[in-house]
């Protein structure tokens, strides 16, 4: 093996560990507030990834209908929630957040598509329509079920995982598609090119988890949130919002999803099915760092995604079962190290 | 058995339904695969629903079983028949493997630790050279018996159901005994049941490996089914699957599962037929509407189908009391000497800074009550824990009759006589309280599964009954024997402890705040219960905040305060004593 190659499979398994590292932290961030194991991630990439390309040849991609038709039936949801005690405010609300906003997004979406529209603008499109999603998502299916066991919130992951990735394939067809580079800027160091693309990858990253630790550590919000995922009844009892919070994280965890989508979709080319596998990627990091720890999680993404390029150089039929089965020593030295909590659950 | 009425009925009208005239053989198909599912998901009811387990990766034990007899048949030639045991085989050893690492993962990492050997192993199966890569495995021969060679999906339907059939019933038996209470209660945390002797380790991986098996007959009747085996059905999408099901038929019902499967398999069989004619063509929509009426179904039912079926019928036969002239064999008594039955000298136990036992240093002697008091924090509940081996000290010696147990397990402590109570109720609240009693008497037990899989459990089955009934009795809860434990007050459910402890035959007999949310006339029963079993020759250690249960009622009493010794002697000295006061009250003016 020579240096270069050395260098070329580390920084290729760095900027995918840096996809993965955002993609754990926003499974981290849902499951530490609502105990949902977030499988429709890969979905918020590929919606967020393929919304980008397909604003980016001009067309306007169905999932911004897919956010109106979801807006609507988390208002009935609402209204049906809050019928013993509907007044003007929470009506307001609810029309606010439920129906003018997607609609907003939506009408924004057809009045600006076009063949000459500016990557900033699609970029901010797409991520607008997929946290809309995202929200109405957690309205739709997890809140009447917030305090279920995680079991039950897992199967219902499942469920939104399939109905979304069937929907995917309605809205972008069978075909993959690349999006345009965010910029075409490249340096060289030695025998190394950076693209202003992988550039990006690394710095949003980085972003990204400094604010949610910081968030999460620091603000009020941020360990409001915590607290819920603790003790949901504790929380409300000290006038903590629960439901709010969930919205919180799943807004978050979209947005986060559809980034990381619109960052790699100009290196290379998505499918509707190819988010499953990149969040299952997020997701090892994410039980690496014990779905608590952020630092961890943006660690061990960052091993995730090295270990995969160089066994894809060297057993690249065994990548697959190389990477998925790194996971298993890990989680148990992390069971010897936090020995049995007696856990009251059911 | 009350259980075996429907299974009999069940069992005939699945026996009736190839004889049907007209039927399409294409339903028999259906039932073919319903069966094969629900087989599997029969294994994670165990697993996951009773057992609290939840495994992702149960396709993956079912691609053991179906590669196991395709390998062998086709390039070994070996007869279907002999591979059978083989697969079953095949799929346990994984299942030991995996689960000697996996039943250790603590919380959600057990979930999540499925998941990757899981996906791990469905790569395995599909870059592997000898199992066919991604093409797999085809010209399986099928079952025969004799020159009949079961083709049809008719022929092994048969095969199938009598497959499912007995894995219920065997199920079910396993479920219904002594064994099935360990693993019945581990879903609700492993501290009492250890405290009872249960291995809990151990009981998990049997769970594991009786689901793995399970799993591994599914794939084998699968492989010959088919007649071929590749890696898709035995992905991480199918292991899925297989958990959706048993949590849509009711993940605690063994009959959930084969509802589960029927709901879920012609739910989508269903879906994929009909959905093109009325959309018109667009594929992948079942997938949509599918997820979609799987969130529904949860947010409907979120414990299941099964249970939420059952609440309609009116099925609650009547059950069968317990013959209490059985007995056990009883311990042998120390005789009555002032030798100490249990002996703490200076044990300490430090969590961090904190030091919440502190050097403390106090006997019970044979026939005697002593009573364990201090303000709250003050470590009572800690050094219950350092007895029965919850906690290991930090420094100090523990001794029971002699022997030391500082760095004892719980379930060596429980053998040697010493039994418990907690202070925060840890019975499983979906079993009566008959058998969660039964749990009491676990150690005087001696059949193991596959004894209680073939019934042949019965007699010593009996006799541990027998003994939880009259333990009951003589709490006075027989009125509320087949009621299920979560029903009963908090009060009463302190006594089914006492007498889940009771069931031991214990030397000593620990108690965590007994007295707690019971009435006047309860308390005094309970004194006067005490008393009896004293005179009988059991010691009593209590923490009790009651002073007036406790001066009535102990022979001697120990204070605490911060984790030190304050005091120690009789209850009128103890009254007087100024130490106690002030940390009762506060210091005296």
């Amino acid at each position: 093996m020579n240096t270069t190659i050395l260098l070329f499979l580390l920084q290729d398994g760095i900027t995918n560990g840096a996809i993965y590292a955002l993609l754990g932290l926003a499974l981290v961030l849902v499951f530490a507030v609502t105990r949902v194991i977030l499988i429709p991630q890969g979905e918020f990439v590929t919606y967020g990834a393929l919304s980008y390309a397909m604003l980016a040849t001009g067309q306007v991609p169905g999932t911004a209908k897919l956010a109106v038709a979801m807006g609507l039936v988390a208002f009935g949801l609402d209204l049906f929630s809050a019928r013993k005690s509907l007044h003007s405010r929470l009506v307001a609300r609810a029309v606010a957040v439920d129906i003018v906003f997607p609609l907003a997004v939506c009408l924004l979406t057809y009045a600006l598509a076009g063949p000459k529209t500016p990557i900033a603008v699609n970029i901010a499109l797409a991520l607008l329509i997929v946290a809309a999603i995202g929200l109405f998502l957690y309205r739709i299916a997890f809140q009447p079920i917030a305090h279920t066991s995680v079991l039950v919130l897992l199967i219902a992951s499942v469920g939104c995982h399939l109905a979304l990735q069937g929907l995917g394939l309605v809205f972008f067809g069978a075909e993959g598609l690349r999006g345009p580079a965010l910029s075409s800027v490249a340096l060289t160091a030695g025998s190394l090119r950076f693209t202003g693309q992988s550039l990006a990858v690394y710095g949003l990253a980085i972003a990204f988890i400094v604010a949610l630790w910081l968030f999460f550590g620091y603000s009020l919000t941020g360990k409001a949130l915590r607290a819920t995922a603790v003790n949901r009844l504790g929380a409300r009892l000290v006038g903590i919002r629960t439901t709010l919070s969930g919205q919180i994280a799943f807004l978050l965890a979209s947005l986060i999803g559809a980034i990381s989508g619109i960052l790699i979709v100009p290196i290379t080319t998505l499918y509707y099915d190819t988010g499953f596998l990149i969040g299952l990627k997020g997701f090892i990091a994410a039980i690496i760092g014990g779905l608590v720890s952020y630092p961890l999680t943006a660690v061990a993404a960052i091993l995730v995604g090295v270990v995969e390029a160089f066994s894809s150089f060297y057993a690249s039929n065994f990548k697959e079962v190389i990477v998925f089965t790194l996971i298993l020593p890990v989680l148990v030295l992390r069971s010897l190290a936090a020995p049995a909590v007696e856990e009251e659950k059911d | 058995m009350t259980q075996r009425l429907p299974l009999i009925v069940f069992a005939l009208v699945m026996a009736l339904i190839p004889l049907v005239p007209g039927i399409p053989p294409f339903w028999i198909v259906l039932l073919d695969n319903i069966g094969l599912a629900a087989l599997v998901a029969m294994g994670l009811v165990l697993l996951t629903g009773v057992g609290g387990l939840t495994s992702f990766g149960q396709a993956a034990f079912c691609g053991f079983g179906a590669y196991t007899t395709a390998v062998l048949t086709t390039a070994y030639g070996v007869s279907p028949w002999l591979t059978l045991p083989l697969s079953l085989l095949v799929s346990g050893i994984a299942a030991v493997l995996l689960g000697i690492v996996t039943v250790r993962l603590s919380g959600h990492y057990l979930p999540l630790g499925t998941i990757a050997w899981g996906i791990g192993l469905f790569y395995l199966f599909s870059k592997l050279e000898f199992l066919g890569r991604n093409d797999g495995i085809s010209g399986i021969p099928p079952l025969a018996i004799g020159s009949y060679k079961m083709l049809s999906p008719g022929a092994i339907y048969c095969a199938i159901w009598i497959a499912v059939l007995i894995s219920a019933l065997l199920t079910m038996n396993l479920l219904d005994s002594r064994t099935g209470r360990a693993i019945r209660a581990l879903r609700r945390g492993h501290i009492a049941a250890e405290a009872f002797g249960v291995h809990t380790p151990r009981a998990k991986l049997l769970v594991f490996i009786y689901a793995a098996v399970l799993a591994g007959l599914s794939g084998w009747l699968y492989a010959h089914f088919q007649r071929a085996a590749n890696p898709t059905p035995f992905g991480p999408q199918a292991g899925i699957e297989y958990l959706f099901i048993a949590v849509v038929g009711g993940a605690g019902y063994v009959w959930g599962a084969v509802l589960g499967a029927g709901i879920v398999v012609i739910l989508k069989e269903v879906l994929q037929s009909y959905l093109p004619y009325i959309f018109g063509g667009q594929s992948q929509l079942e997938t949509i509407v599918f997820g979609i009426l799987l969130v529904m179904l949860l947010q409907l039912a979120p414990s299941g189908v099964w249970p939420w079926l059952m609440a309609w019928l009116p099925l609650k036969a009547a059950r069968k009391r317990p013959d209490t002239s059985l007995t056990l064999p009883a311990r042998e008594r120390a005789p009555t000497t002032s030798a100490a039955l249990l002996q703490l000298d200076r044990a300490r136990k430090q969590f961090g800074g904190v030091t919440a036992v502190n050097d403390v240093s106090f006997d019970v002697k044979a026939r005697e009550i002593v009573a364990l008091i201090g303000p709250n924090g003050a470590g009572k509940s800690t050094t219950f824990n350092l007895i029965t081996g919850v906690l290991t000290a930090t420094g100090g010696k523990i001794a029971v009759l002699g022997k030391d147990v500082e760095d004892a397990p719980p379930q060596e402590v429980v053998k040697l006589g010493v039994a418990r109570t907690f202070q925060h109720v840890k019975l499983v609240p979906d079993m009566t309280v008959l058998e969660n009693v039964a749990i009491g008497a676990h150690l005087r037990g001696h059949s193991g599964a596959v004894a209680s899989m073939f019934r042949l459990d019965r007699a010593d089955e009996a006799k541990l009954l027998a003994e939880a009934a009259r333990q009951i009795e003589r709490v006075g809860l027989t009125d509320q024997i087949d009621q299920l434990a979560g029903s009963l007050s908090l009060g009463q459910q302190r006594i089914v402890e006492i007498a889940r402890a009771l069931c031991v035959d214990p030397m000593l007999l620990l108690l965590d705040e007994p007295a707690a949310g019971l009435r006047h006339m309860e308390k005094q029963r309970l004194a006067a219960l005490l008393r009896q079993l004293r005179d009988g020759g059991m010691s009593v250690l209590l923490v009790e905040h009651d002073m007036g249960f406790v001066m009535d009622l102990a022979d001697r009493i120990v204070v605490l305060d911060f984790g030190t010794k304050i005091a120690e002697g009789t209850p009128d000295a103890i009254k007087k004593n100024p130490e106690v006061i002030k940390a009762y009250l506060g210091a005296a003016a």
